[in-house]
């Protein structure tokens, strides 16, 4: 401060210096305590958050007990599938996992921050102690694969092919793999269970109702009548039934209707029911993305002389796919959570084994600690997907011009 | 490009001729249905008249259950993988459970190989139609044995292995001792099951009003009653039971003594293969038979050279008990043998090393005061 002036003249003379904005201190100040309103809200948020989360952490620290998500982890993950072949499972995850390796050293950015949740995930399964010795020495094997793919995956000529061709080949094998089809000895769908069938049932509805889905809307959106009238028939009749319905049908109803002596296994039964339930969405999805397309477009695609395939191919398609990446990413991700509804019908996916292990008398009354775990399971999966999918969307440019 | 066009709508048509040729083939599937049922029913007569000739049963019977079973090499049995106690999935990923046992017992008779079956979880509505259609050999899943099901549904129950009743939990605060006194309370009941049907069929007939609160799972009916919030609660006793080990003050807690209903569970077969129905329904009789007899898993093989010709005839020393079915004649040493009797069976699931603790009550062999009582085996 400057010394001419005495101190009294300058409390006279001079306003108080505004309320500093600045510090944890001033930043309360500004953003919770700047009314008497406010104030009031703080302090009744702050009770409210205090007493849940006093609630909750004392909850999961002391009254809880997690020796029913620890000692039935196998079940968890992999349902009732045999320890005996549970190396398959374990091939199959290092398949993965070196995709993934593989794509993070390709296209580094999204896949590289996913690859590292993956990483983290498998740590962290290394450090708890209820993962079997041999279960830690496949996850550090799986570590080891994804650094692997990462290192060398830029070095590899023609590296882009090949991992595109393993991500599409992949799928068959792992059912390949987990079956055995002859070739190991045959482990039959009825024990897969945990999250290894959640996983495939959402994975396959959602790959395969994509295509399915592409041909449903252009065929409603075609000027052939029978294909048009069909396809708008098969769209309005599954979107007016719930999807529950349609797993009772698969359950209940097929059966019944097959032949004798013919039999859906019962869990292709409910993948096909997910992936034609899911496909008359995804062709509403796809459908909005060509009306987003102007009629511009298809006149300069003719204009350029191509074909209707071609112009739908490369003109229209890419441009409406791209449009609707948020709507069809929200699709797979509710059908991955759908999946739950399974459970009611007898599959033990997630939920399944999750009730399932609750009814194990060794464990009864246990059903919050089981239910929170296997809510954070989905939480960390469907995160990941919506994540992924605003990677995608800030690459691809969706929504600017 | 006129070519182009129309391999598109080729494509498209192609997939539009698959959809219908889907669709047609559910409906006309849905006409043959009925007349599929005919044509079981002739066959399972066929093998009725087989099997009653002279006891000398053809197991190679084109389209009997036991053929097919024997081709498979295993017995698909289906379960409730979700009833402490009865049929559960165990920390291994190993179905147990008291059903699940009457189902290793059949699969000991016909292979001596307990483990020779594969436990199929079912729902509640499911379990009907996958007997109906032959998804599984033989349903146990705590089925109760009405007439509806013995008929509409074309089902044989074989014999009831569990006699359980309709009971309501209340706290011994309360002061309730029998129904009448629950005048205006509000019960908890789950939804959806035959338990809410005979909670307004008793209490009507009593003539007492009361208030139902229906849940969705036991866990949250559970939840509901031990927060205060329903009076009281009612399900199968042995469901009760079983809770009641896991209440934080299982003795503040008593289950009343009258039933509301009754509840004979047992295996259940598809009709139309009497053959199979009597492979069921014997082999769960050795079970109570061999009680009976006091025979055991442990001492089985001291009674192979018993004297008493009951028991040389039941073990299958003599006679030809096993062949008339179809199967082994030792039929019943193996099921002893591998599974035990129905008091090892009981004391292994529900029995005073359990946490349910549950008493014999009802399902006590006849000669101890019960009405477990097996036909003779001759």
């Amino acid at each position: 401060m400057s010394s001419n002036l005495k101190p009294e003249q300058t409390a006279l003379q001079t306003l108080d210096p505004p309320k500093s904005t600045l510090g944890v201190y001033g930043w309360l100040r500004k953003n919770l305590f700047n009314s008497f309103f406010n104030t009031l809200l703080t302090i009744i948020s702050i009770l409210v958050i205090y007493y849940i989360l006093k609630g909750s952490i004392t909850w999961v620290f002391t009254t809880a007990q997690w020796a029913v998500i620890t000692e039935n982890y196998r079940l968890f993950m992999v349902g009732q599938y045999s320890s005996e072949q549970l190396w398959r499972v374990w091939t199959c995850l290092g398949l993965v996992s070196l995709l993934f390796g593989l794509s993070a050293g390709i296209w580094k950015g999204t896949i590289r921050n996913l690859s590292i949740v993956l990483i983290i995930l498998y740590l962290v399964h290394t450090l708890v102690p209820f993962v079997s010795s041999t279960g830690k020495m496949w996850i550090i094997i799986n570590i080891g694969i994804v650094i692997i793919g990462y290192l060398t995956g830029p070095k590899i000529p023609k590296n882009k092919a090949i991992t595109l061709v393993g991500w599409s080949l992949s799928f068959p094998l792992i059912i390949f793999l987990l079956n055995g089809f002859g070739v190991f000895p045959t482990v039959k769908t009825n024990i897969w269970g945990g999250l290894l069938l959640t996983l495939l049932i959402s994975i396959v509805a959602i790959l395969v109702s994509f295509p399915i889905g592409i041909l449903l809307a252009l065929g409603r959106t075609s000027k052939l009548p029978i294909i048009k009238y069909f396809c708008i028939l098969y769209i309005e009749i599954i979107r007016g039934i719930p999807l529950i319905t349609v797993f009772f049908m698969a359950q209940i109803m097929i059966p019944l209707f097959l032949p004798e002596g013919f039999e859906i296994n019962n869990v292709i039964r409910v993948m096909i029911g997910a992936t034609l339930f899911t496909a008359a969405y995804m062709a509403e999805n796809v459908r909005g993305g060509l009306q987003s397309i102007p009629q511009g477009q298809f006149e300069a695609a003719k204009a350029m002389g191509l074909n209707p395939v071609h112009s739908m191919a490369f003109i229209i398609m890419p441009q409406a796919l791209r449009a609707v990446i948020p709507a069809m990413v929200g699709q797979s991700i509710s059908m991955f959570k759908d999946t739950t509804l399974v459970a009611i019908v007898g599959l033990i996916d997630l939920l399944g084994i999750a009730q399932t292990v609750k009814s194990n008398p060794e464990f009864l009354g246990r059903h919050m600690e089981v239910y929170v775990f296997i809510a954070l399971v989905y939480w960390i999966i469907a995160y990941s997907m919506s994540y992924s999918s605003r990677r995608l969307e800030k690459s691809l440019g969706v929504g600017e011009r | 490009m006129k070519k182009n066009k129309s391999s598109l709508s080729i494509l498209f048509a192609s997939l539009f001729l698959v959809f219908t040729l889907f669709m047609a083939g559910c409906t006309s599937d849905d006409d043959a249905s009925s007349d599929e049922s005919d044509s079981t029913e002739e066959s399972g007569s066929d093998v009725d008249t087989s099997s009653g000739d002279d006891g000398e049963a053809n197991p190679s019977d084109d389209g009997s259950t036991l053929s097919t079973i024997e081709d498979r090499g295993y017995v698909v049995v289906g379960g409730n993988g979700q009833l402490p106690g009865f049929g559960y999935v165990d920390s291994d990923g190993e179905n147990v459970g008291f059903d699940i046992d009457f189902g290793k017992a059949i699969a000991a008779a016909i292979f001596d190989d307990p483990e020779a079956i594969e436990v199929r979880p079912l729902s509640a509505q499911e379990r009907f139609t996958a007997l109906q259609t032959g998804e599984i050999d033989v349903l146990i899943r705590n089925t109760t044995w009405t007439t509806t099901r013995d008929t509409e549904l074309g089902t044989h129950f074989g014999p009831t292995t569990f006699y359980d009743g309709q009971g309501i939990m209340v706290t011994k605060e309360s002061g309730i001792n029998t129904l009448a006194e629950l005048e205006g309370a509000r019960i908890g009941v789950e939804t959806g099951t035959t338990t809410e049907l005979n909670l307004a069929d008793q209490f009507r007939k009593l003539g007492i009003t009361y208030e139902q609160v229906v849940f969705d799972d036991s866990d949250s009916l559970v939840e509901a009653y031990e927060s205060g919030s329903v009076d009281a609660w009612t399900t199968d006793k042995s469901g009760l039971v079983s809770r009641q080990a896991t209440l934080t003050e299982p003795e503040a807690h008593k289950i009343l003594d009258e039933a509301l209903s009754k509840e004979p569970l047992g295996p259940t077969v598809r009709q139309g293969d009497d053959q199979w129905f009597n492979i069921v329904k014997w082999v769960t009789f050795a079970t109570i038979e061999a009680e009976e007899l006091g025979i055991n898993s442990e001492n089985v093989d001291d009674f192979l050279d018993s004297e008493d010709p009951v028991v040389r005839r039941f073990l299958g020393d003599e006679g030809e008990l096993g062949d008339m079915m179809g199967i082994p004649n030792d039929f019943a040493y193996r099921v002893i043998k591998h599974v035990g009797n129905y008091g090892e069976i009981y004391n292994r699931h529900l029995g005073p090393d359990t946490v349910f603790n549950l008493g014999r009550d009802l399902n006590e062999n006849w000669t101890n005061g019960g009405i477990l009582y097996s036909p003779p085996f001759r």
